[in-house]
């Protein structure tokens, strides 16, 4: 369990890094090719994003993120599209477990938005285990506002922060 | 560590030593302030440097009444009269006072103080406080003893006294603050858990910046910290042991987040909030035996439980009503009554130690309040205004609170404020890095 905590962890840091410059969502961004220690390229690599079955091509391809509205923990369409992908990946690369981490903007007070952002991550967690993911492979954790990934105050900003992100984490030893 | 160690020491010096130095006989003096919330013209006081009376005491006197007149000047109920507009110095403890020295330059509250260092290192301080229009001492004449290392709490003490015999109230100077210092960009923010004196020195590292830490709340007598830590990877209630810095996680249920914890007056339980699902909901603990009972149970947002005095009520905040308000309900759980009916969302109350006030974060039109209000709701009053602020905490004395102030944008960082409940005096707390969630400990 530290293990996999430790891996979470890890993944959800190279995750935030990459994604602070990224255009969208991370997509593109060379730097992630290989940061995760699994590829070296942009082309077919086992492990690198060009491999359908490793987790840079699901933060990358699919979308590793979900963004709500302000206050909000309800899932927008293009949401759901999102976590219907995710669904499908988790349900194929069934070795994988998954830590969902919801996080909030600055606009708030610390333990609401801690709160809140147990809300984001857990609707996320309910969508995918309604698309048959099984519970047991999904945990959720919350940041509130401790963990922004864009950092100026103005709405540009906070809508890219009011996100939940599935952060693959422990893949079976094979 | 050297917390603990320090304060047994000073503590142990300090209680020995207190007494009186000359028992004159009490007379009512007219020298008095009242608070209220209306406008005061802050009181004339004068502190010379402490008369030293030993040799190696002179570097002593100059530092004690800076921190004496700083502490009063602070409360924005006293104004010093600067040390060049003097006619006249002290230069014995004993010599009678020159009150018309003293009148001409229209000090009202004159405190004269001595100090001495033993050949052990101890040092003593004393203090008489005179009512220089009337010509007579106010209350009696005080000494303390202590390492030098404590020389700013003798000094706080001093001020403390002075406080409480013009005001007729206790003091809060002599008192402390955990916090959470602040390093690094607004992106990678690294977090430990602080204590200082409520002035901002004195500054002691609790936690490693590891793990984030949030919202650590002082005790009633101010021997351990409730807060919350990531160490586990998971938000989770900690309890940390002042003297030694020895944390341990409460044990409650696994694969939950718990957090928002906040001592009960009694010491020996927490109130806190667990995350269930999209649910969140207020629980108490038994911090000796763990057992936990629940406290609310609706499919809201239920966070920041805070207290009555008396430990009979606890305030909370609550979305059941379709945005953040405060409620007061029974200790035990029960029925909740809504208290906050204005516009806007309010959050993060906190009980005035004094019983009779809400301290709360107002967010409205994209602005951040603190206020207070009754316990009832009324009386609402917003006593600061920024792109931020939040998370109030009370003096000891309920007469002054501290809080968080974020400043906007990229290079945006938090800060610690004061301000008296009157909304008067305004004032930064400086400390070394940037801070936020302070909670007041007790008067020492």
């Amino acid at each position: 369990m530290t293990h996999l905590t430790k891996i979470a962890l890890l993944v959800g840091a190279l995750a935030v890094s990459a994604c602070t410059n990224a255009g969208r969502f991370g997509q593109d961004d060379p730097r992630l090719d290989g940061s995760a220690g699994a590829g070296a390229g942009a082309g077919f690599v086992p492990g690198g994003a060009g491999d359908p079955s490793s987790p840079a091509y699901f933060q990358q391809a699919i979308g590793d993120r979900v963004l709500f509205l302000v206050d909000q923990s309800s899932l927008t369409a293009e949401a759901q599209a999102t976590l219907d992908q995710q669904a499908e990946w988790l349900l194929t690369n069934s070795d994988y477990q998954a830590v969902i981490e919801g996080h909030a903007d600055e606009q708030g007070t610390r333990e609401y938005n801690l709160a809140l952002g147990g809300r984001r991550a857990n609707a996320v967690r309910e969508y995918l285990i309604s698309r048959g993911v099984p519970a047991s492979r999904l945990r959720f954790v919350s940041y509130g506002k401790e963990r922004p990934i864009e950092i100026c105050s103005d709405e540009s900003c906070y809508a890219k922060n009011r996100r939940a992100v599935t952060v693959i984490a422990g893949s079976a030893v094979s | 560590m050297s917390v603990n160690h320090r304060v047994t020491q000073v503590l142990t010096a300090l209680t020995a030593a207190l007494a009186l130095l000359l028992a004159l006989p009490a007379q009512a003096a007219p020298l008095r302030i009242e608070i209220t919330e209306g406008v005061v013209e802050p009181l004339p006081f004068a502190v010379p440097d402490f008369i030293p009376e030993t040799a190696a005491a002179g570097e002593w006197g100059g530092k004690l009444a800076q921190v004496v007149a700083d502490d009063l000047n602070g409360t924005g109920l006293f104004i010093q009269t600067p040390q060049d507009a003097f006619i006249s110095r002290p230069t014995s403890f004993a010599a009678p006072v020159q009150y018309n020295d003293w009148k001409a330059i229209n000090v009202q509250a004159l405190i004269m103080g001595a100090v001495s260092v033993a050949d052990n290192g101890q040092l003593t301080v004393k203090f008489r406080v005179y009512d220089v229009f009337s010509g007579q001492e106010l209350g009696k004449g005080l000494q303390f003893q202590g390492t030098t290392e404590g020389w700013r709490r003798m000094a706080h003490k001093v001020a403390d006294a002075v406080y409480s015999r013009i005001t007729g109230e206790s003091g809060y100077f002599d008192s402390r603050v955990v916090y959470v210092s602040e390093t690094g960009p607004k992106d990678d923010r690294k977090k430990r858990l602080a204590i200082m004196d409520y002035d901002g020195a004195n500054v002691q590292y609790l936690t490693d910046s590891s793990s984030i830490v949030l919202a650590p709340r002082f005790s009633p007598t101010g021997d351990r910290v409730l807060y919350t830590s990531y160490a586990t990877g998971f938000p989770r209630i900690h309890v940390l042991d002042v003297g030694n810095t020895q944390s341990r996680i409460l044990e409650s249920q696994t694969g939950v987040m718990s957090f928002a914890p906040r001592f009960a007056p009694n010491g020996q339980t927490a109130v806190f909030s667990i995350s269930e699902g999209s649910n969140t909901d207020i629980f108490t603990m038994d911090l000796a035996s763990g057992a936990t009972t629940r406290l609310t149970n609706t499919p809201a947002i239920e966070t920041a439980p805070s207290y009555s005095p008396d430990g009979s009520r606890i305030v909370f905040e609550s979305d059941r009503s379709g945005s953040q308000q405060l409620y007061i309900m029974p200790a035990g759980g029960g029925e909740a009554e809504r208290i906050s009916f204005g516009p806007g969302r309010y959050g993060t109350p906190v009980w005035s130690p004094r019983g009779d006030l809400i301290a709360f974060t107002k967010q409205h039109k994209g602005r951040f309040h603190i206020g207070v209000m009754r316990t009832d709701g009324s009386e609402e009053r917003l006593l600061t205004a920024s792109f931020l602020d939040e998370g109030p905490t009370w003096a000891p004395n309920g007469r002054v609170i501290m809080f968080t102030r974020e400043t906007q944008g990229a290079s945006g960082q938090a800060s610690l404020y004061s301000v008296d409940v009157s909304g008067r005096s305004l004032r930064r707390v400086r400390t070394p890095d940037a801070a936020s969630d302070p909670s007041w400990g007790p008067l020492q």
